[in-house]
């Protein structure tokens, strides 16, 4: 199908909207927008960060999530006690595959579930007591930890516990970092504001903790790299690229990171951010307080990845700026084999995305890189802010759709007709079974890394094998067989 | 009230940041604007106005500081 224009687009999401209620509609409406590059602010065009419409699908997660699963969860030598009911830890234990270093359960906790598993008595009586106790009985069991972490669920907040005084508490007896982050899953409308208290309480309880103290020794060439989750290994995959420019990378924030490195980070010259919308909070507070510039990159695809590393060479000195020419050289055969490879194969596909925080606008070079077209995309959280940075990367009258529902993007998907998409787990099985290649740009579908030169391979290579699949052709959905629309007609009747 | 954090972007124009808001805009144009005295009336390019009890320095940006909205 050819590129639709912007009168067929905006007839389009018209269309969509028509099956809403009208309070609805003009909710949804504003949501929903049309490409326009020539436009400099998003908040001309698209309406975000607002609540979703009671009885939609949304695919948005909580606070929690945010703070939990984001954030804090990958720091990987503390341990993130899920404070209250036992599932919301649970059930989002290790999904994540944030990959670290260590011996799992000794000196690392990263895909280990600790709870409070709170019951009726911790609601009706609270819950303090039973934190305390926890904290004692995790230095007892795993003395090796660096710190603790009290992830708010729900109830807490209802009930009003004080974790914060039992936080305090604890710091003075076990000597170590105790930080109570209040991320209950009920603040905000989605998981964005989750990474805000959790950035907040990395300010409040961690950044400060070696202010005066000089004893970490500095080079000039010293930087974070903020908001890599090292999913699949992506931290890995952009460190290498960094340090062989000749930077120092202190602090990873939090893939595969530590407390100690956190500390560390207002001692580095630069924050580099990746996921501006999840970090952009504490980069902000440490340019305020400790003069730190912070600037934003993206690693994904080698016409992305060059830019950025002119762009972060451009802030240090020669040497530097001839080694971002110098790594830009080495991987070049590499990265001009995998797109001769790939390209033909890929060539001129057209994308759908729905992702989270950066990957909506981060991951367009990739796909042009291998000759591919995004034609829609949109954040499940996003600000005004994300979208004014997405609105340059987009084409024109391409779709843009903020916290999306369920049955926007599946009529979406079947008027625009995308060979593939690249969503989260709560779509992937729908659209399969609607035919279509689908790749989740959540987790990478179990593959990765993604960043960097070596991940661009992989990326690569994973949409070829997905998009080029022969089984797509053999899947009809179920519900568009004879049998299932004689039982849809018998159902209505 | 907003608080709003200021920071001196590459061109060396004053960035406004109101997190709260997500609004992120540059400054058309400062009141006061000298090494003695700070602040006043603020445009933005979006066309709103803040108002920032002028100081007698220029703040070390980048700063957050209080301001209250013109209309």
């Amino acid at each position: 199908m050819a590129a639709l224009t912007k009168e067929e687009t905006e007839a389009l999401i018209q269309e969509v909207l028509e099956v809403y209620p009208e309070q609805a509609r003009k909710d949804r409406a504003k949501h929903l927008a049309v490409n326009d590059q020539s436009l400099e602010k998003s908040n001309k065009c698209i309406t975000s960060n607002r609540k979703s419409q009671p009885g939609v699908m949304t695919i948005r997660g909580c606070a929690y999530a945010g703070s939990k699963g984001v954030v804090w969860g990958p720091v990987k030598d503390m341990i993130h006690i899920s404070h209250g009911p036992v599932g919301c830890g649970q059930y989002s234990r290790a999904g994540r595959r944030n990959y670290y270093v260590g011996t799992t359960g000794v000196n690392t906790f990263g895909t280990m579930n600790f709870t409070s598993d709170f019951t009726e008595k911790d609601i009706v009586f609270g819950g303090d007591k039973k934190l305390a106790k926890i904290m004692t009985e995790i230095e007892e069991l795993f003395p090796l930890n660096k710190g603790i972490s009290i992830q708010s669920e729900c109830p807490i907040g209802l009930i009003g516990d004080d974790i914060e005084a039992v936080a305090k508490k604890a710091n003075k007896e076990i000597g170590k970092p105790v930080v109570p982050v209040r991320c209950e899953g009920f603040r905000g409308v989605s998981q964005s504001l989750g990474h805000h208290i959790a950035n907040d309480a990395i300010r409040d309880w961690v950044l400060e903790n070696r202010d005066g103290d000089d004893s970490f020794a500095t080079t000039p060439y010293d930087v974070a790299v903020i908001g890599d989750y090292n999913i699949g290994g992506d931290a890995w995959a952009s460190r290498t690229l960094l340090e062989e420019m000749g930077l120092r990378v202190v602090a990873q924030w939090s893939g595969d990171g530590t407390i100690a490195e956190m500390e560390k980070t207002p001692k580095v010259k630069l924050n580099l951010i990746h996921c501006y919308r999840s970090m952009n909070y504490i980069a902000r507070h440490m340019e305020e307080k400790y003069k730190i510039p912070w600037i934003e990159y993206n690693f994904f695809g080698p016409t992305k990845i060059a830019e950025s590393l002119r762009k972060i060479a451009a802030l240090f000195d020669e040497t530097i700026q001839a080694g971002a020419e110098k790594v830009i050289a080495k991987y070049q055969a590499e990265y001009d084999a995998v797109i001769a490879k790939y390209k033909p194969r890929l060539q001129g596909k057209r994308v759908m995305l729905y992702v989270g925080g950066l990957r909506p606008r981060h991951v367009i070079g990739a796909y042009e890189d291998l000759g591919m077209e995004v034609v829609g995309t949109g954040y499940e959280f996003a600000h005004n802010d994300d979208y004014d940075r997405t609105i340059k990367e987009m084409g024109n009258a391409t779709l843009i759709y903020d916290d999306v529902t369920g049955y926007e993007f599946e009529e979406f998907v079947k008027k625009v007709k995308p060979d593939l998409i690249g969503s989260g787990i709560k779509e992937k099985y729908i659209f399969q079974k609607m035919g279509i290649p689908f790749r989740q740009m959540h987790s990478w579908d179990y593959s990765g890394p993604y960043h960097g030169y070596d991940g661009f391979a992989i990326f690569a290579r994973d949409m070829d094998m997905t998009l080029n699949n022969p089984c797509w052709k053999q899947v009809k959905a179920p519900w568009k067989t004879a049998e299932s629309s004689d039982v849809a007609v018998a159902a209505s009747a | 009230m907003p608080s709003v954090m200021l920071k001196k972007n590459a061109e060396g124009k004053l960035v406004f940041y109101v997190p709260k808001k997500d609004l992120e805009e540059v400054a058309e144009s400062v009141e006061f604007d000298s090494p003695d005295k700070w602040g006043g009336e603020v445009l933005l390019s979006d066309g709103s106005k803040y108002y920032f009890e002028p100081l007698d320095e220029q703040p070390d940006f980048p700063v957050t500081l209080r301001a209250k909205r013109l209309d």
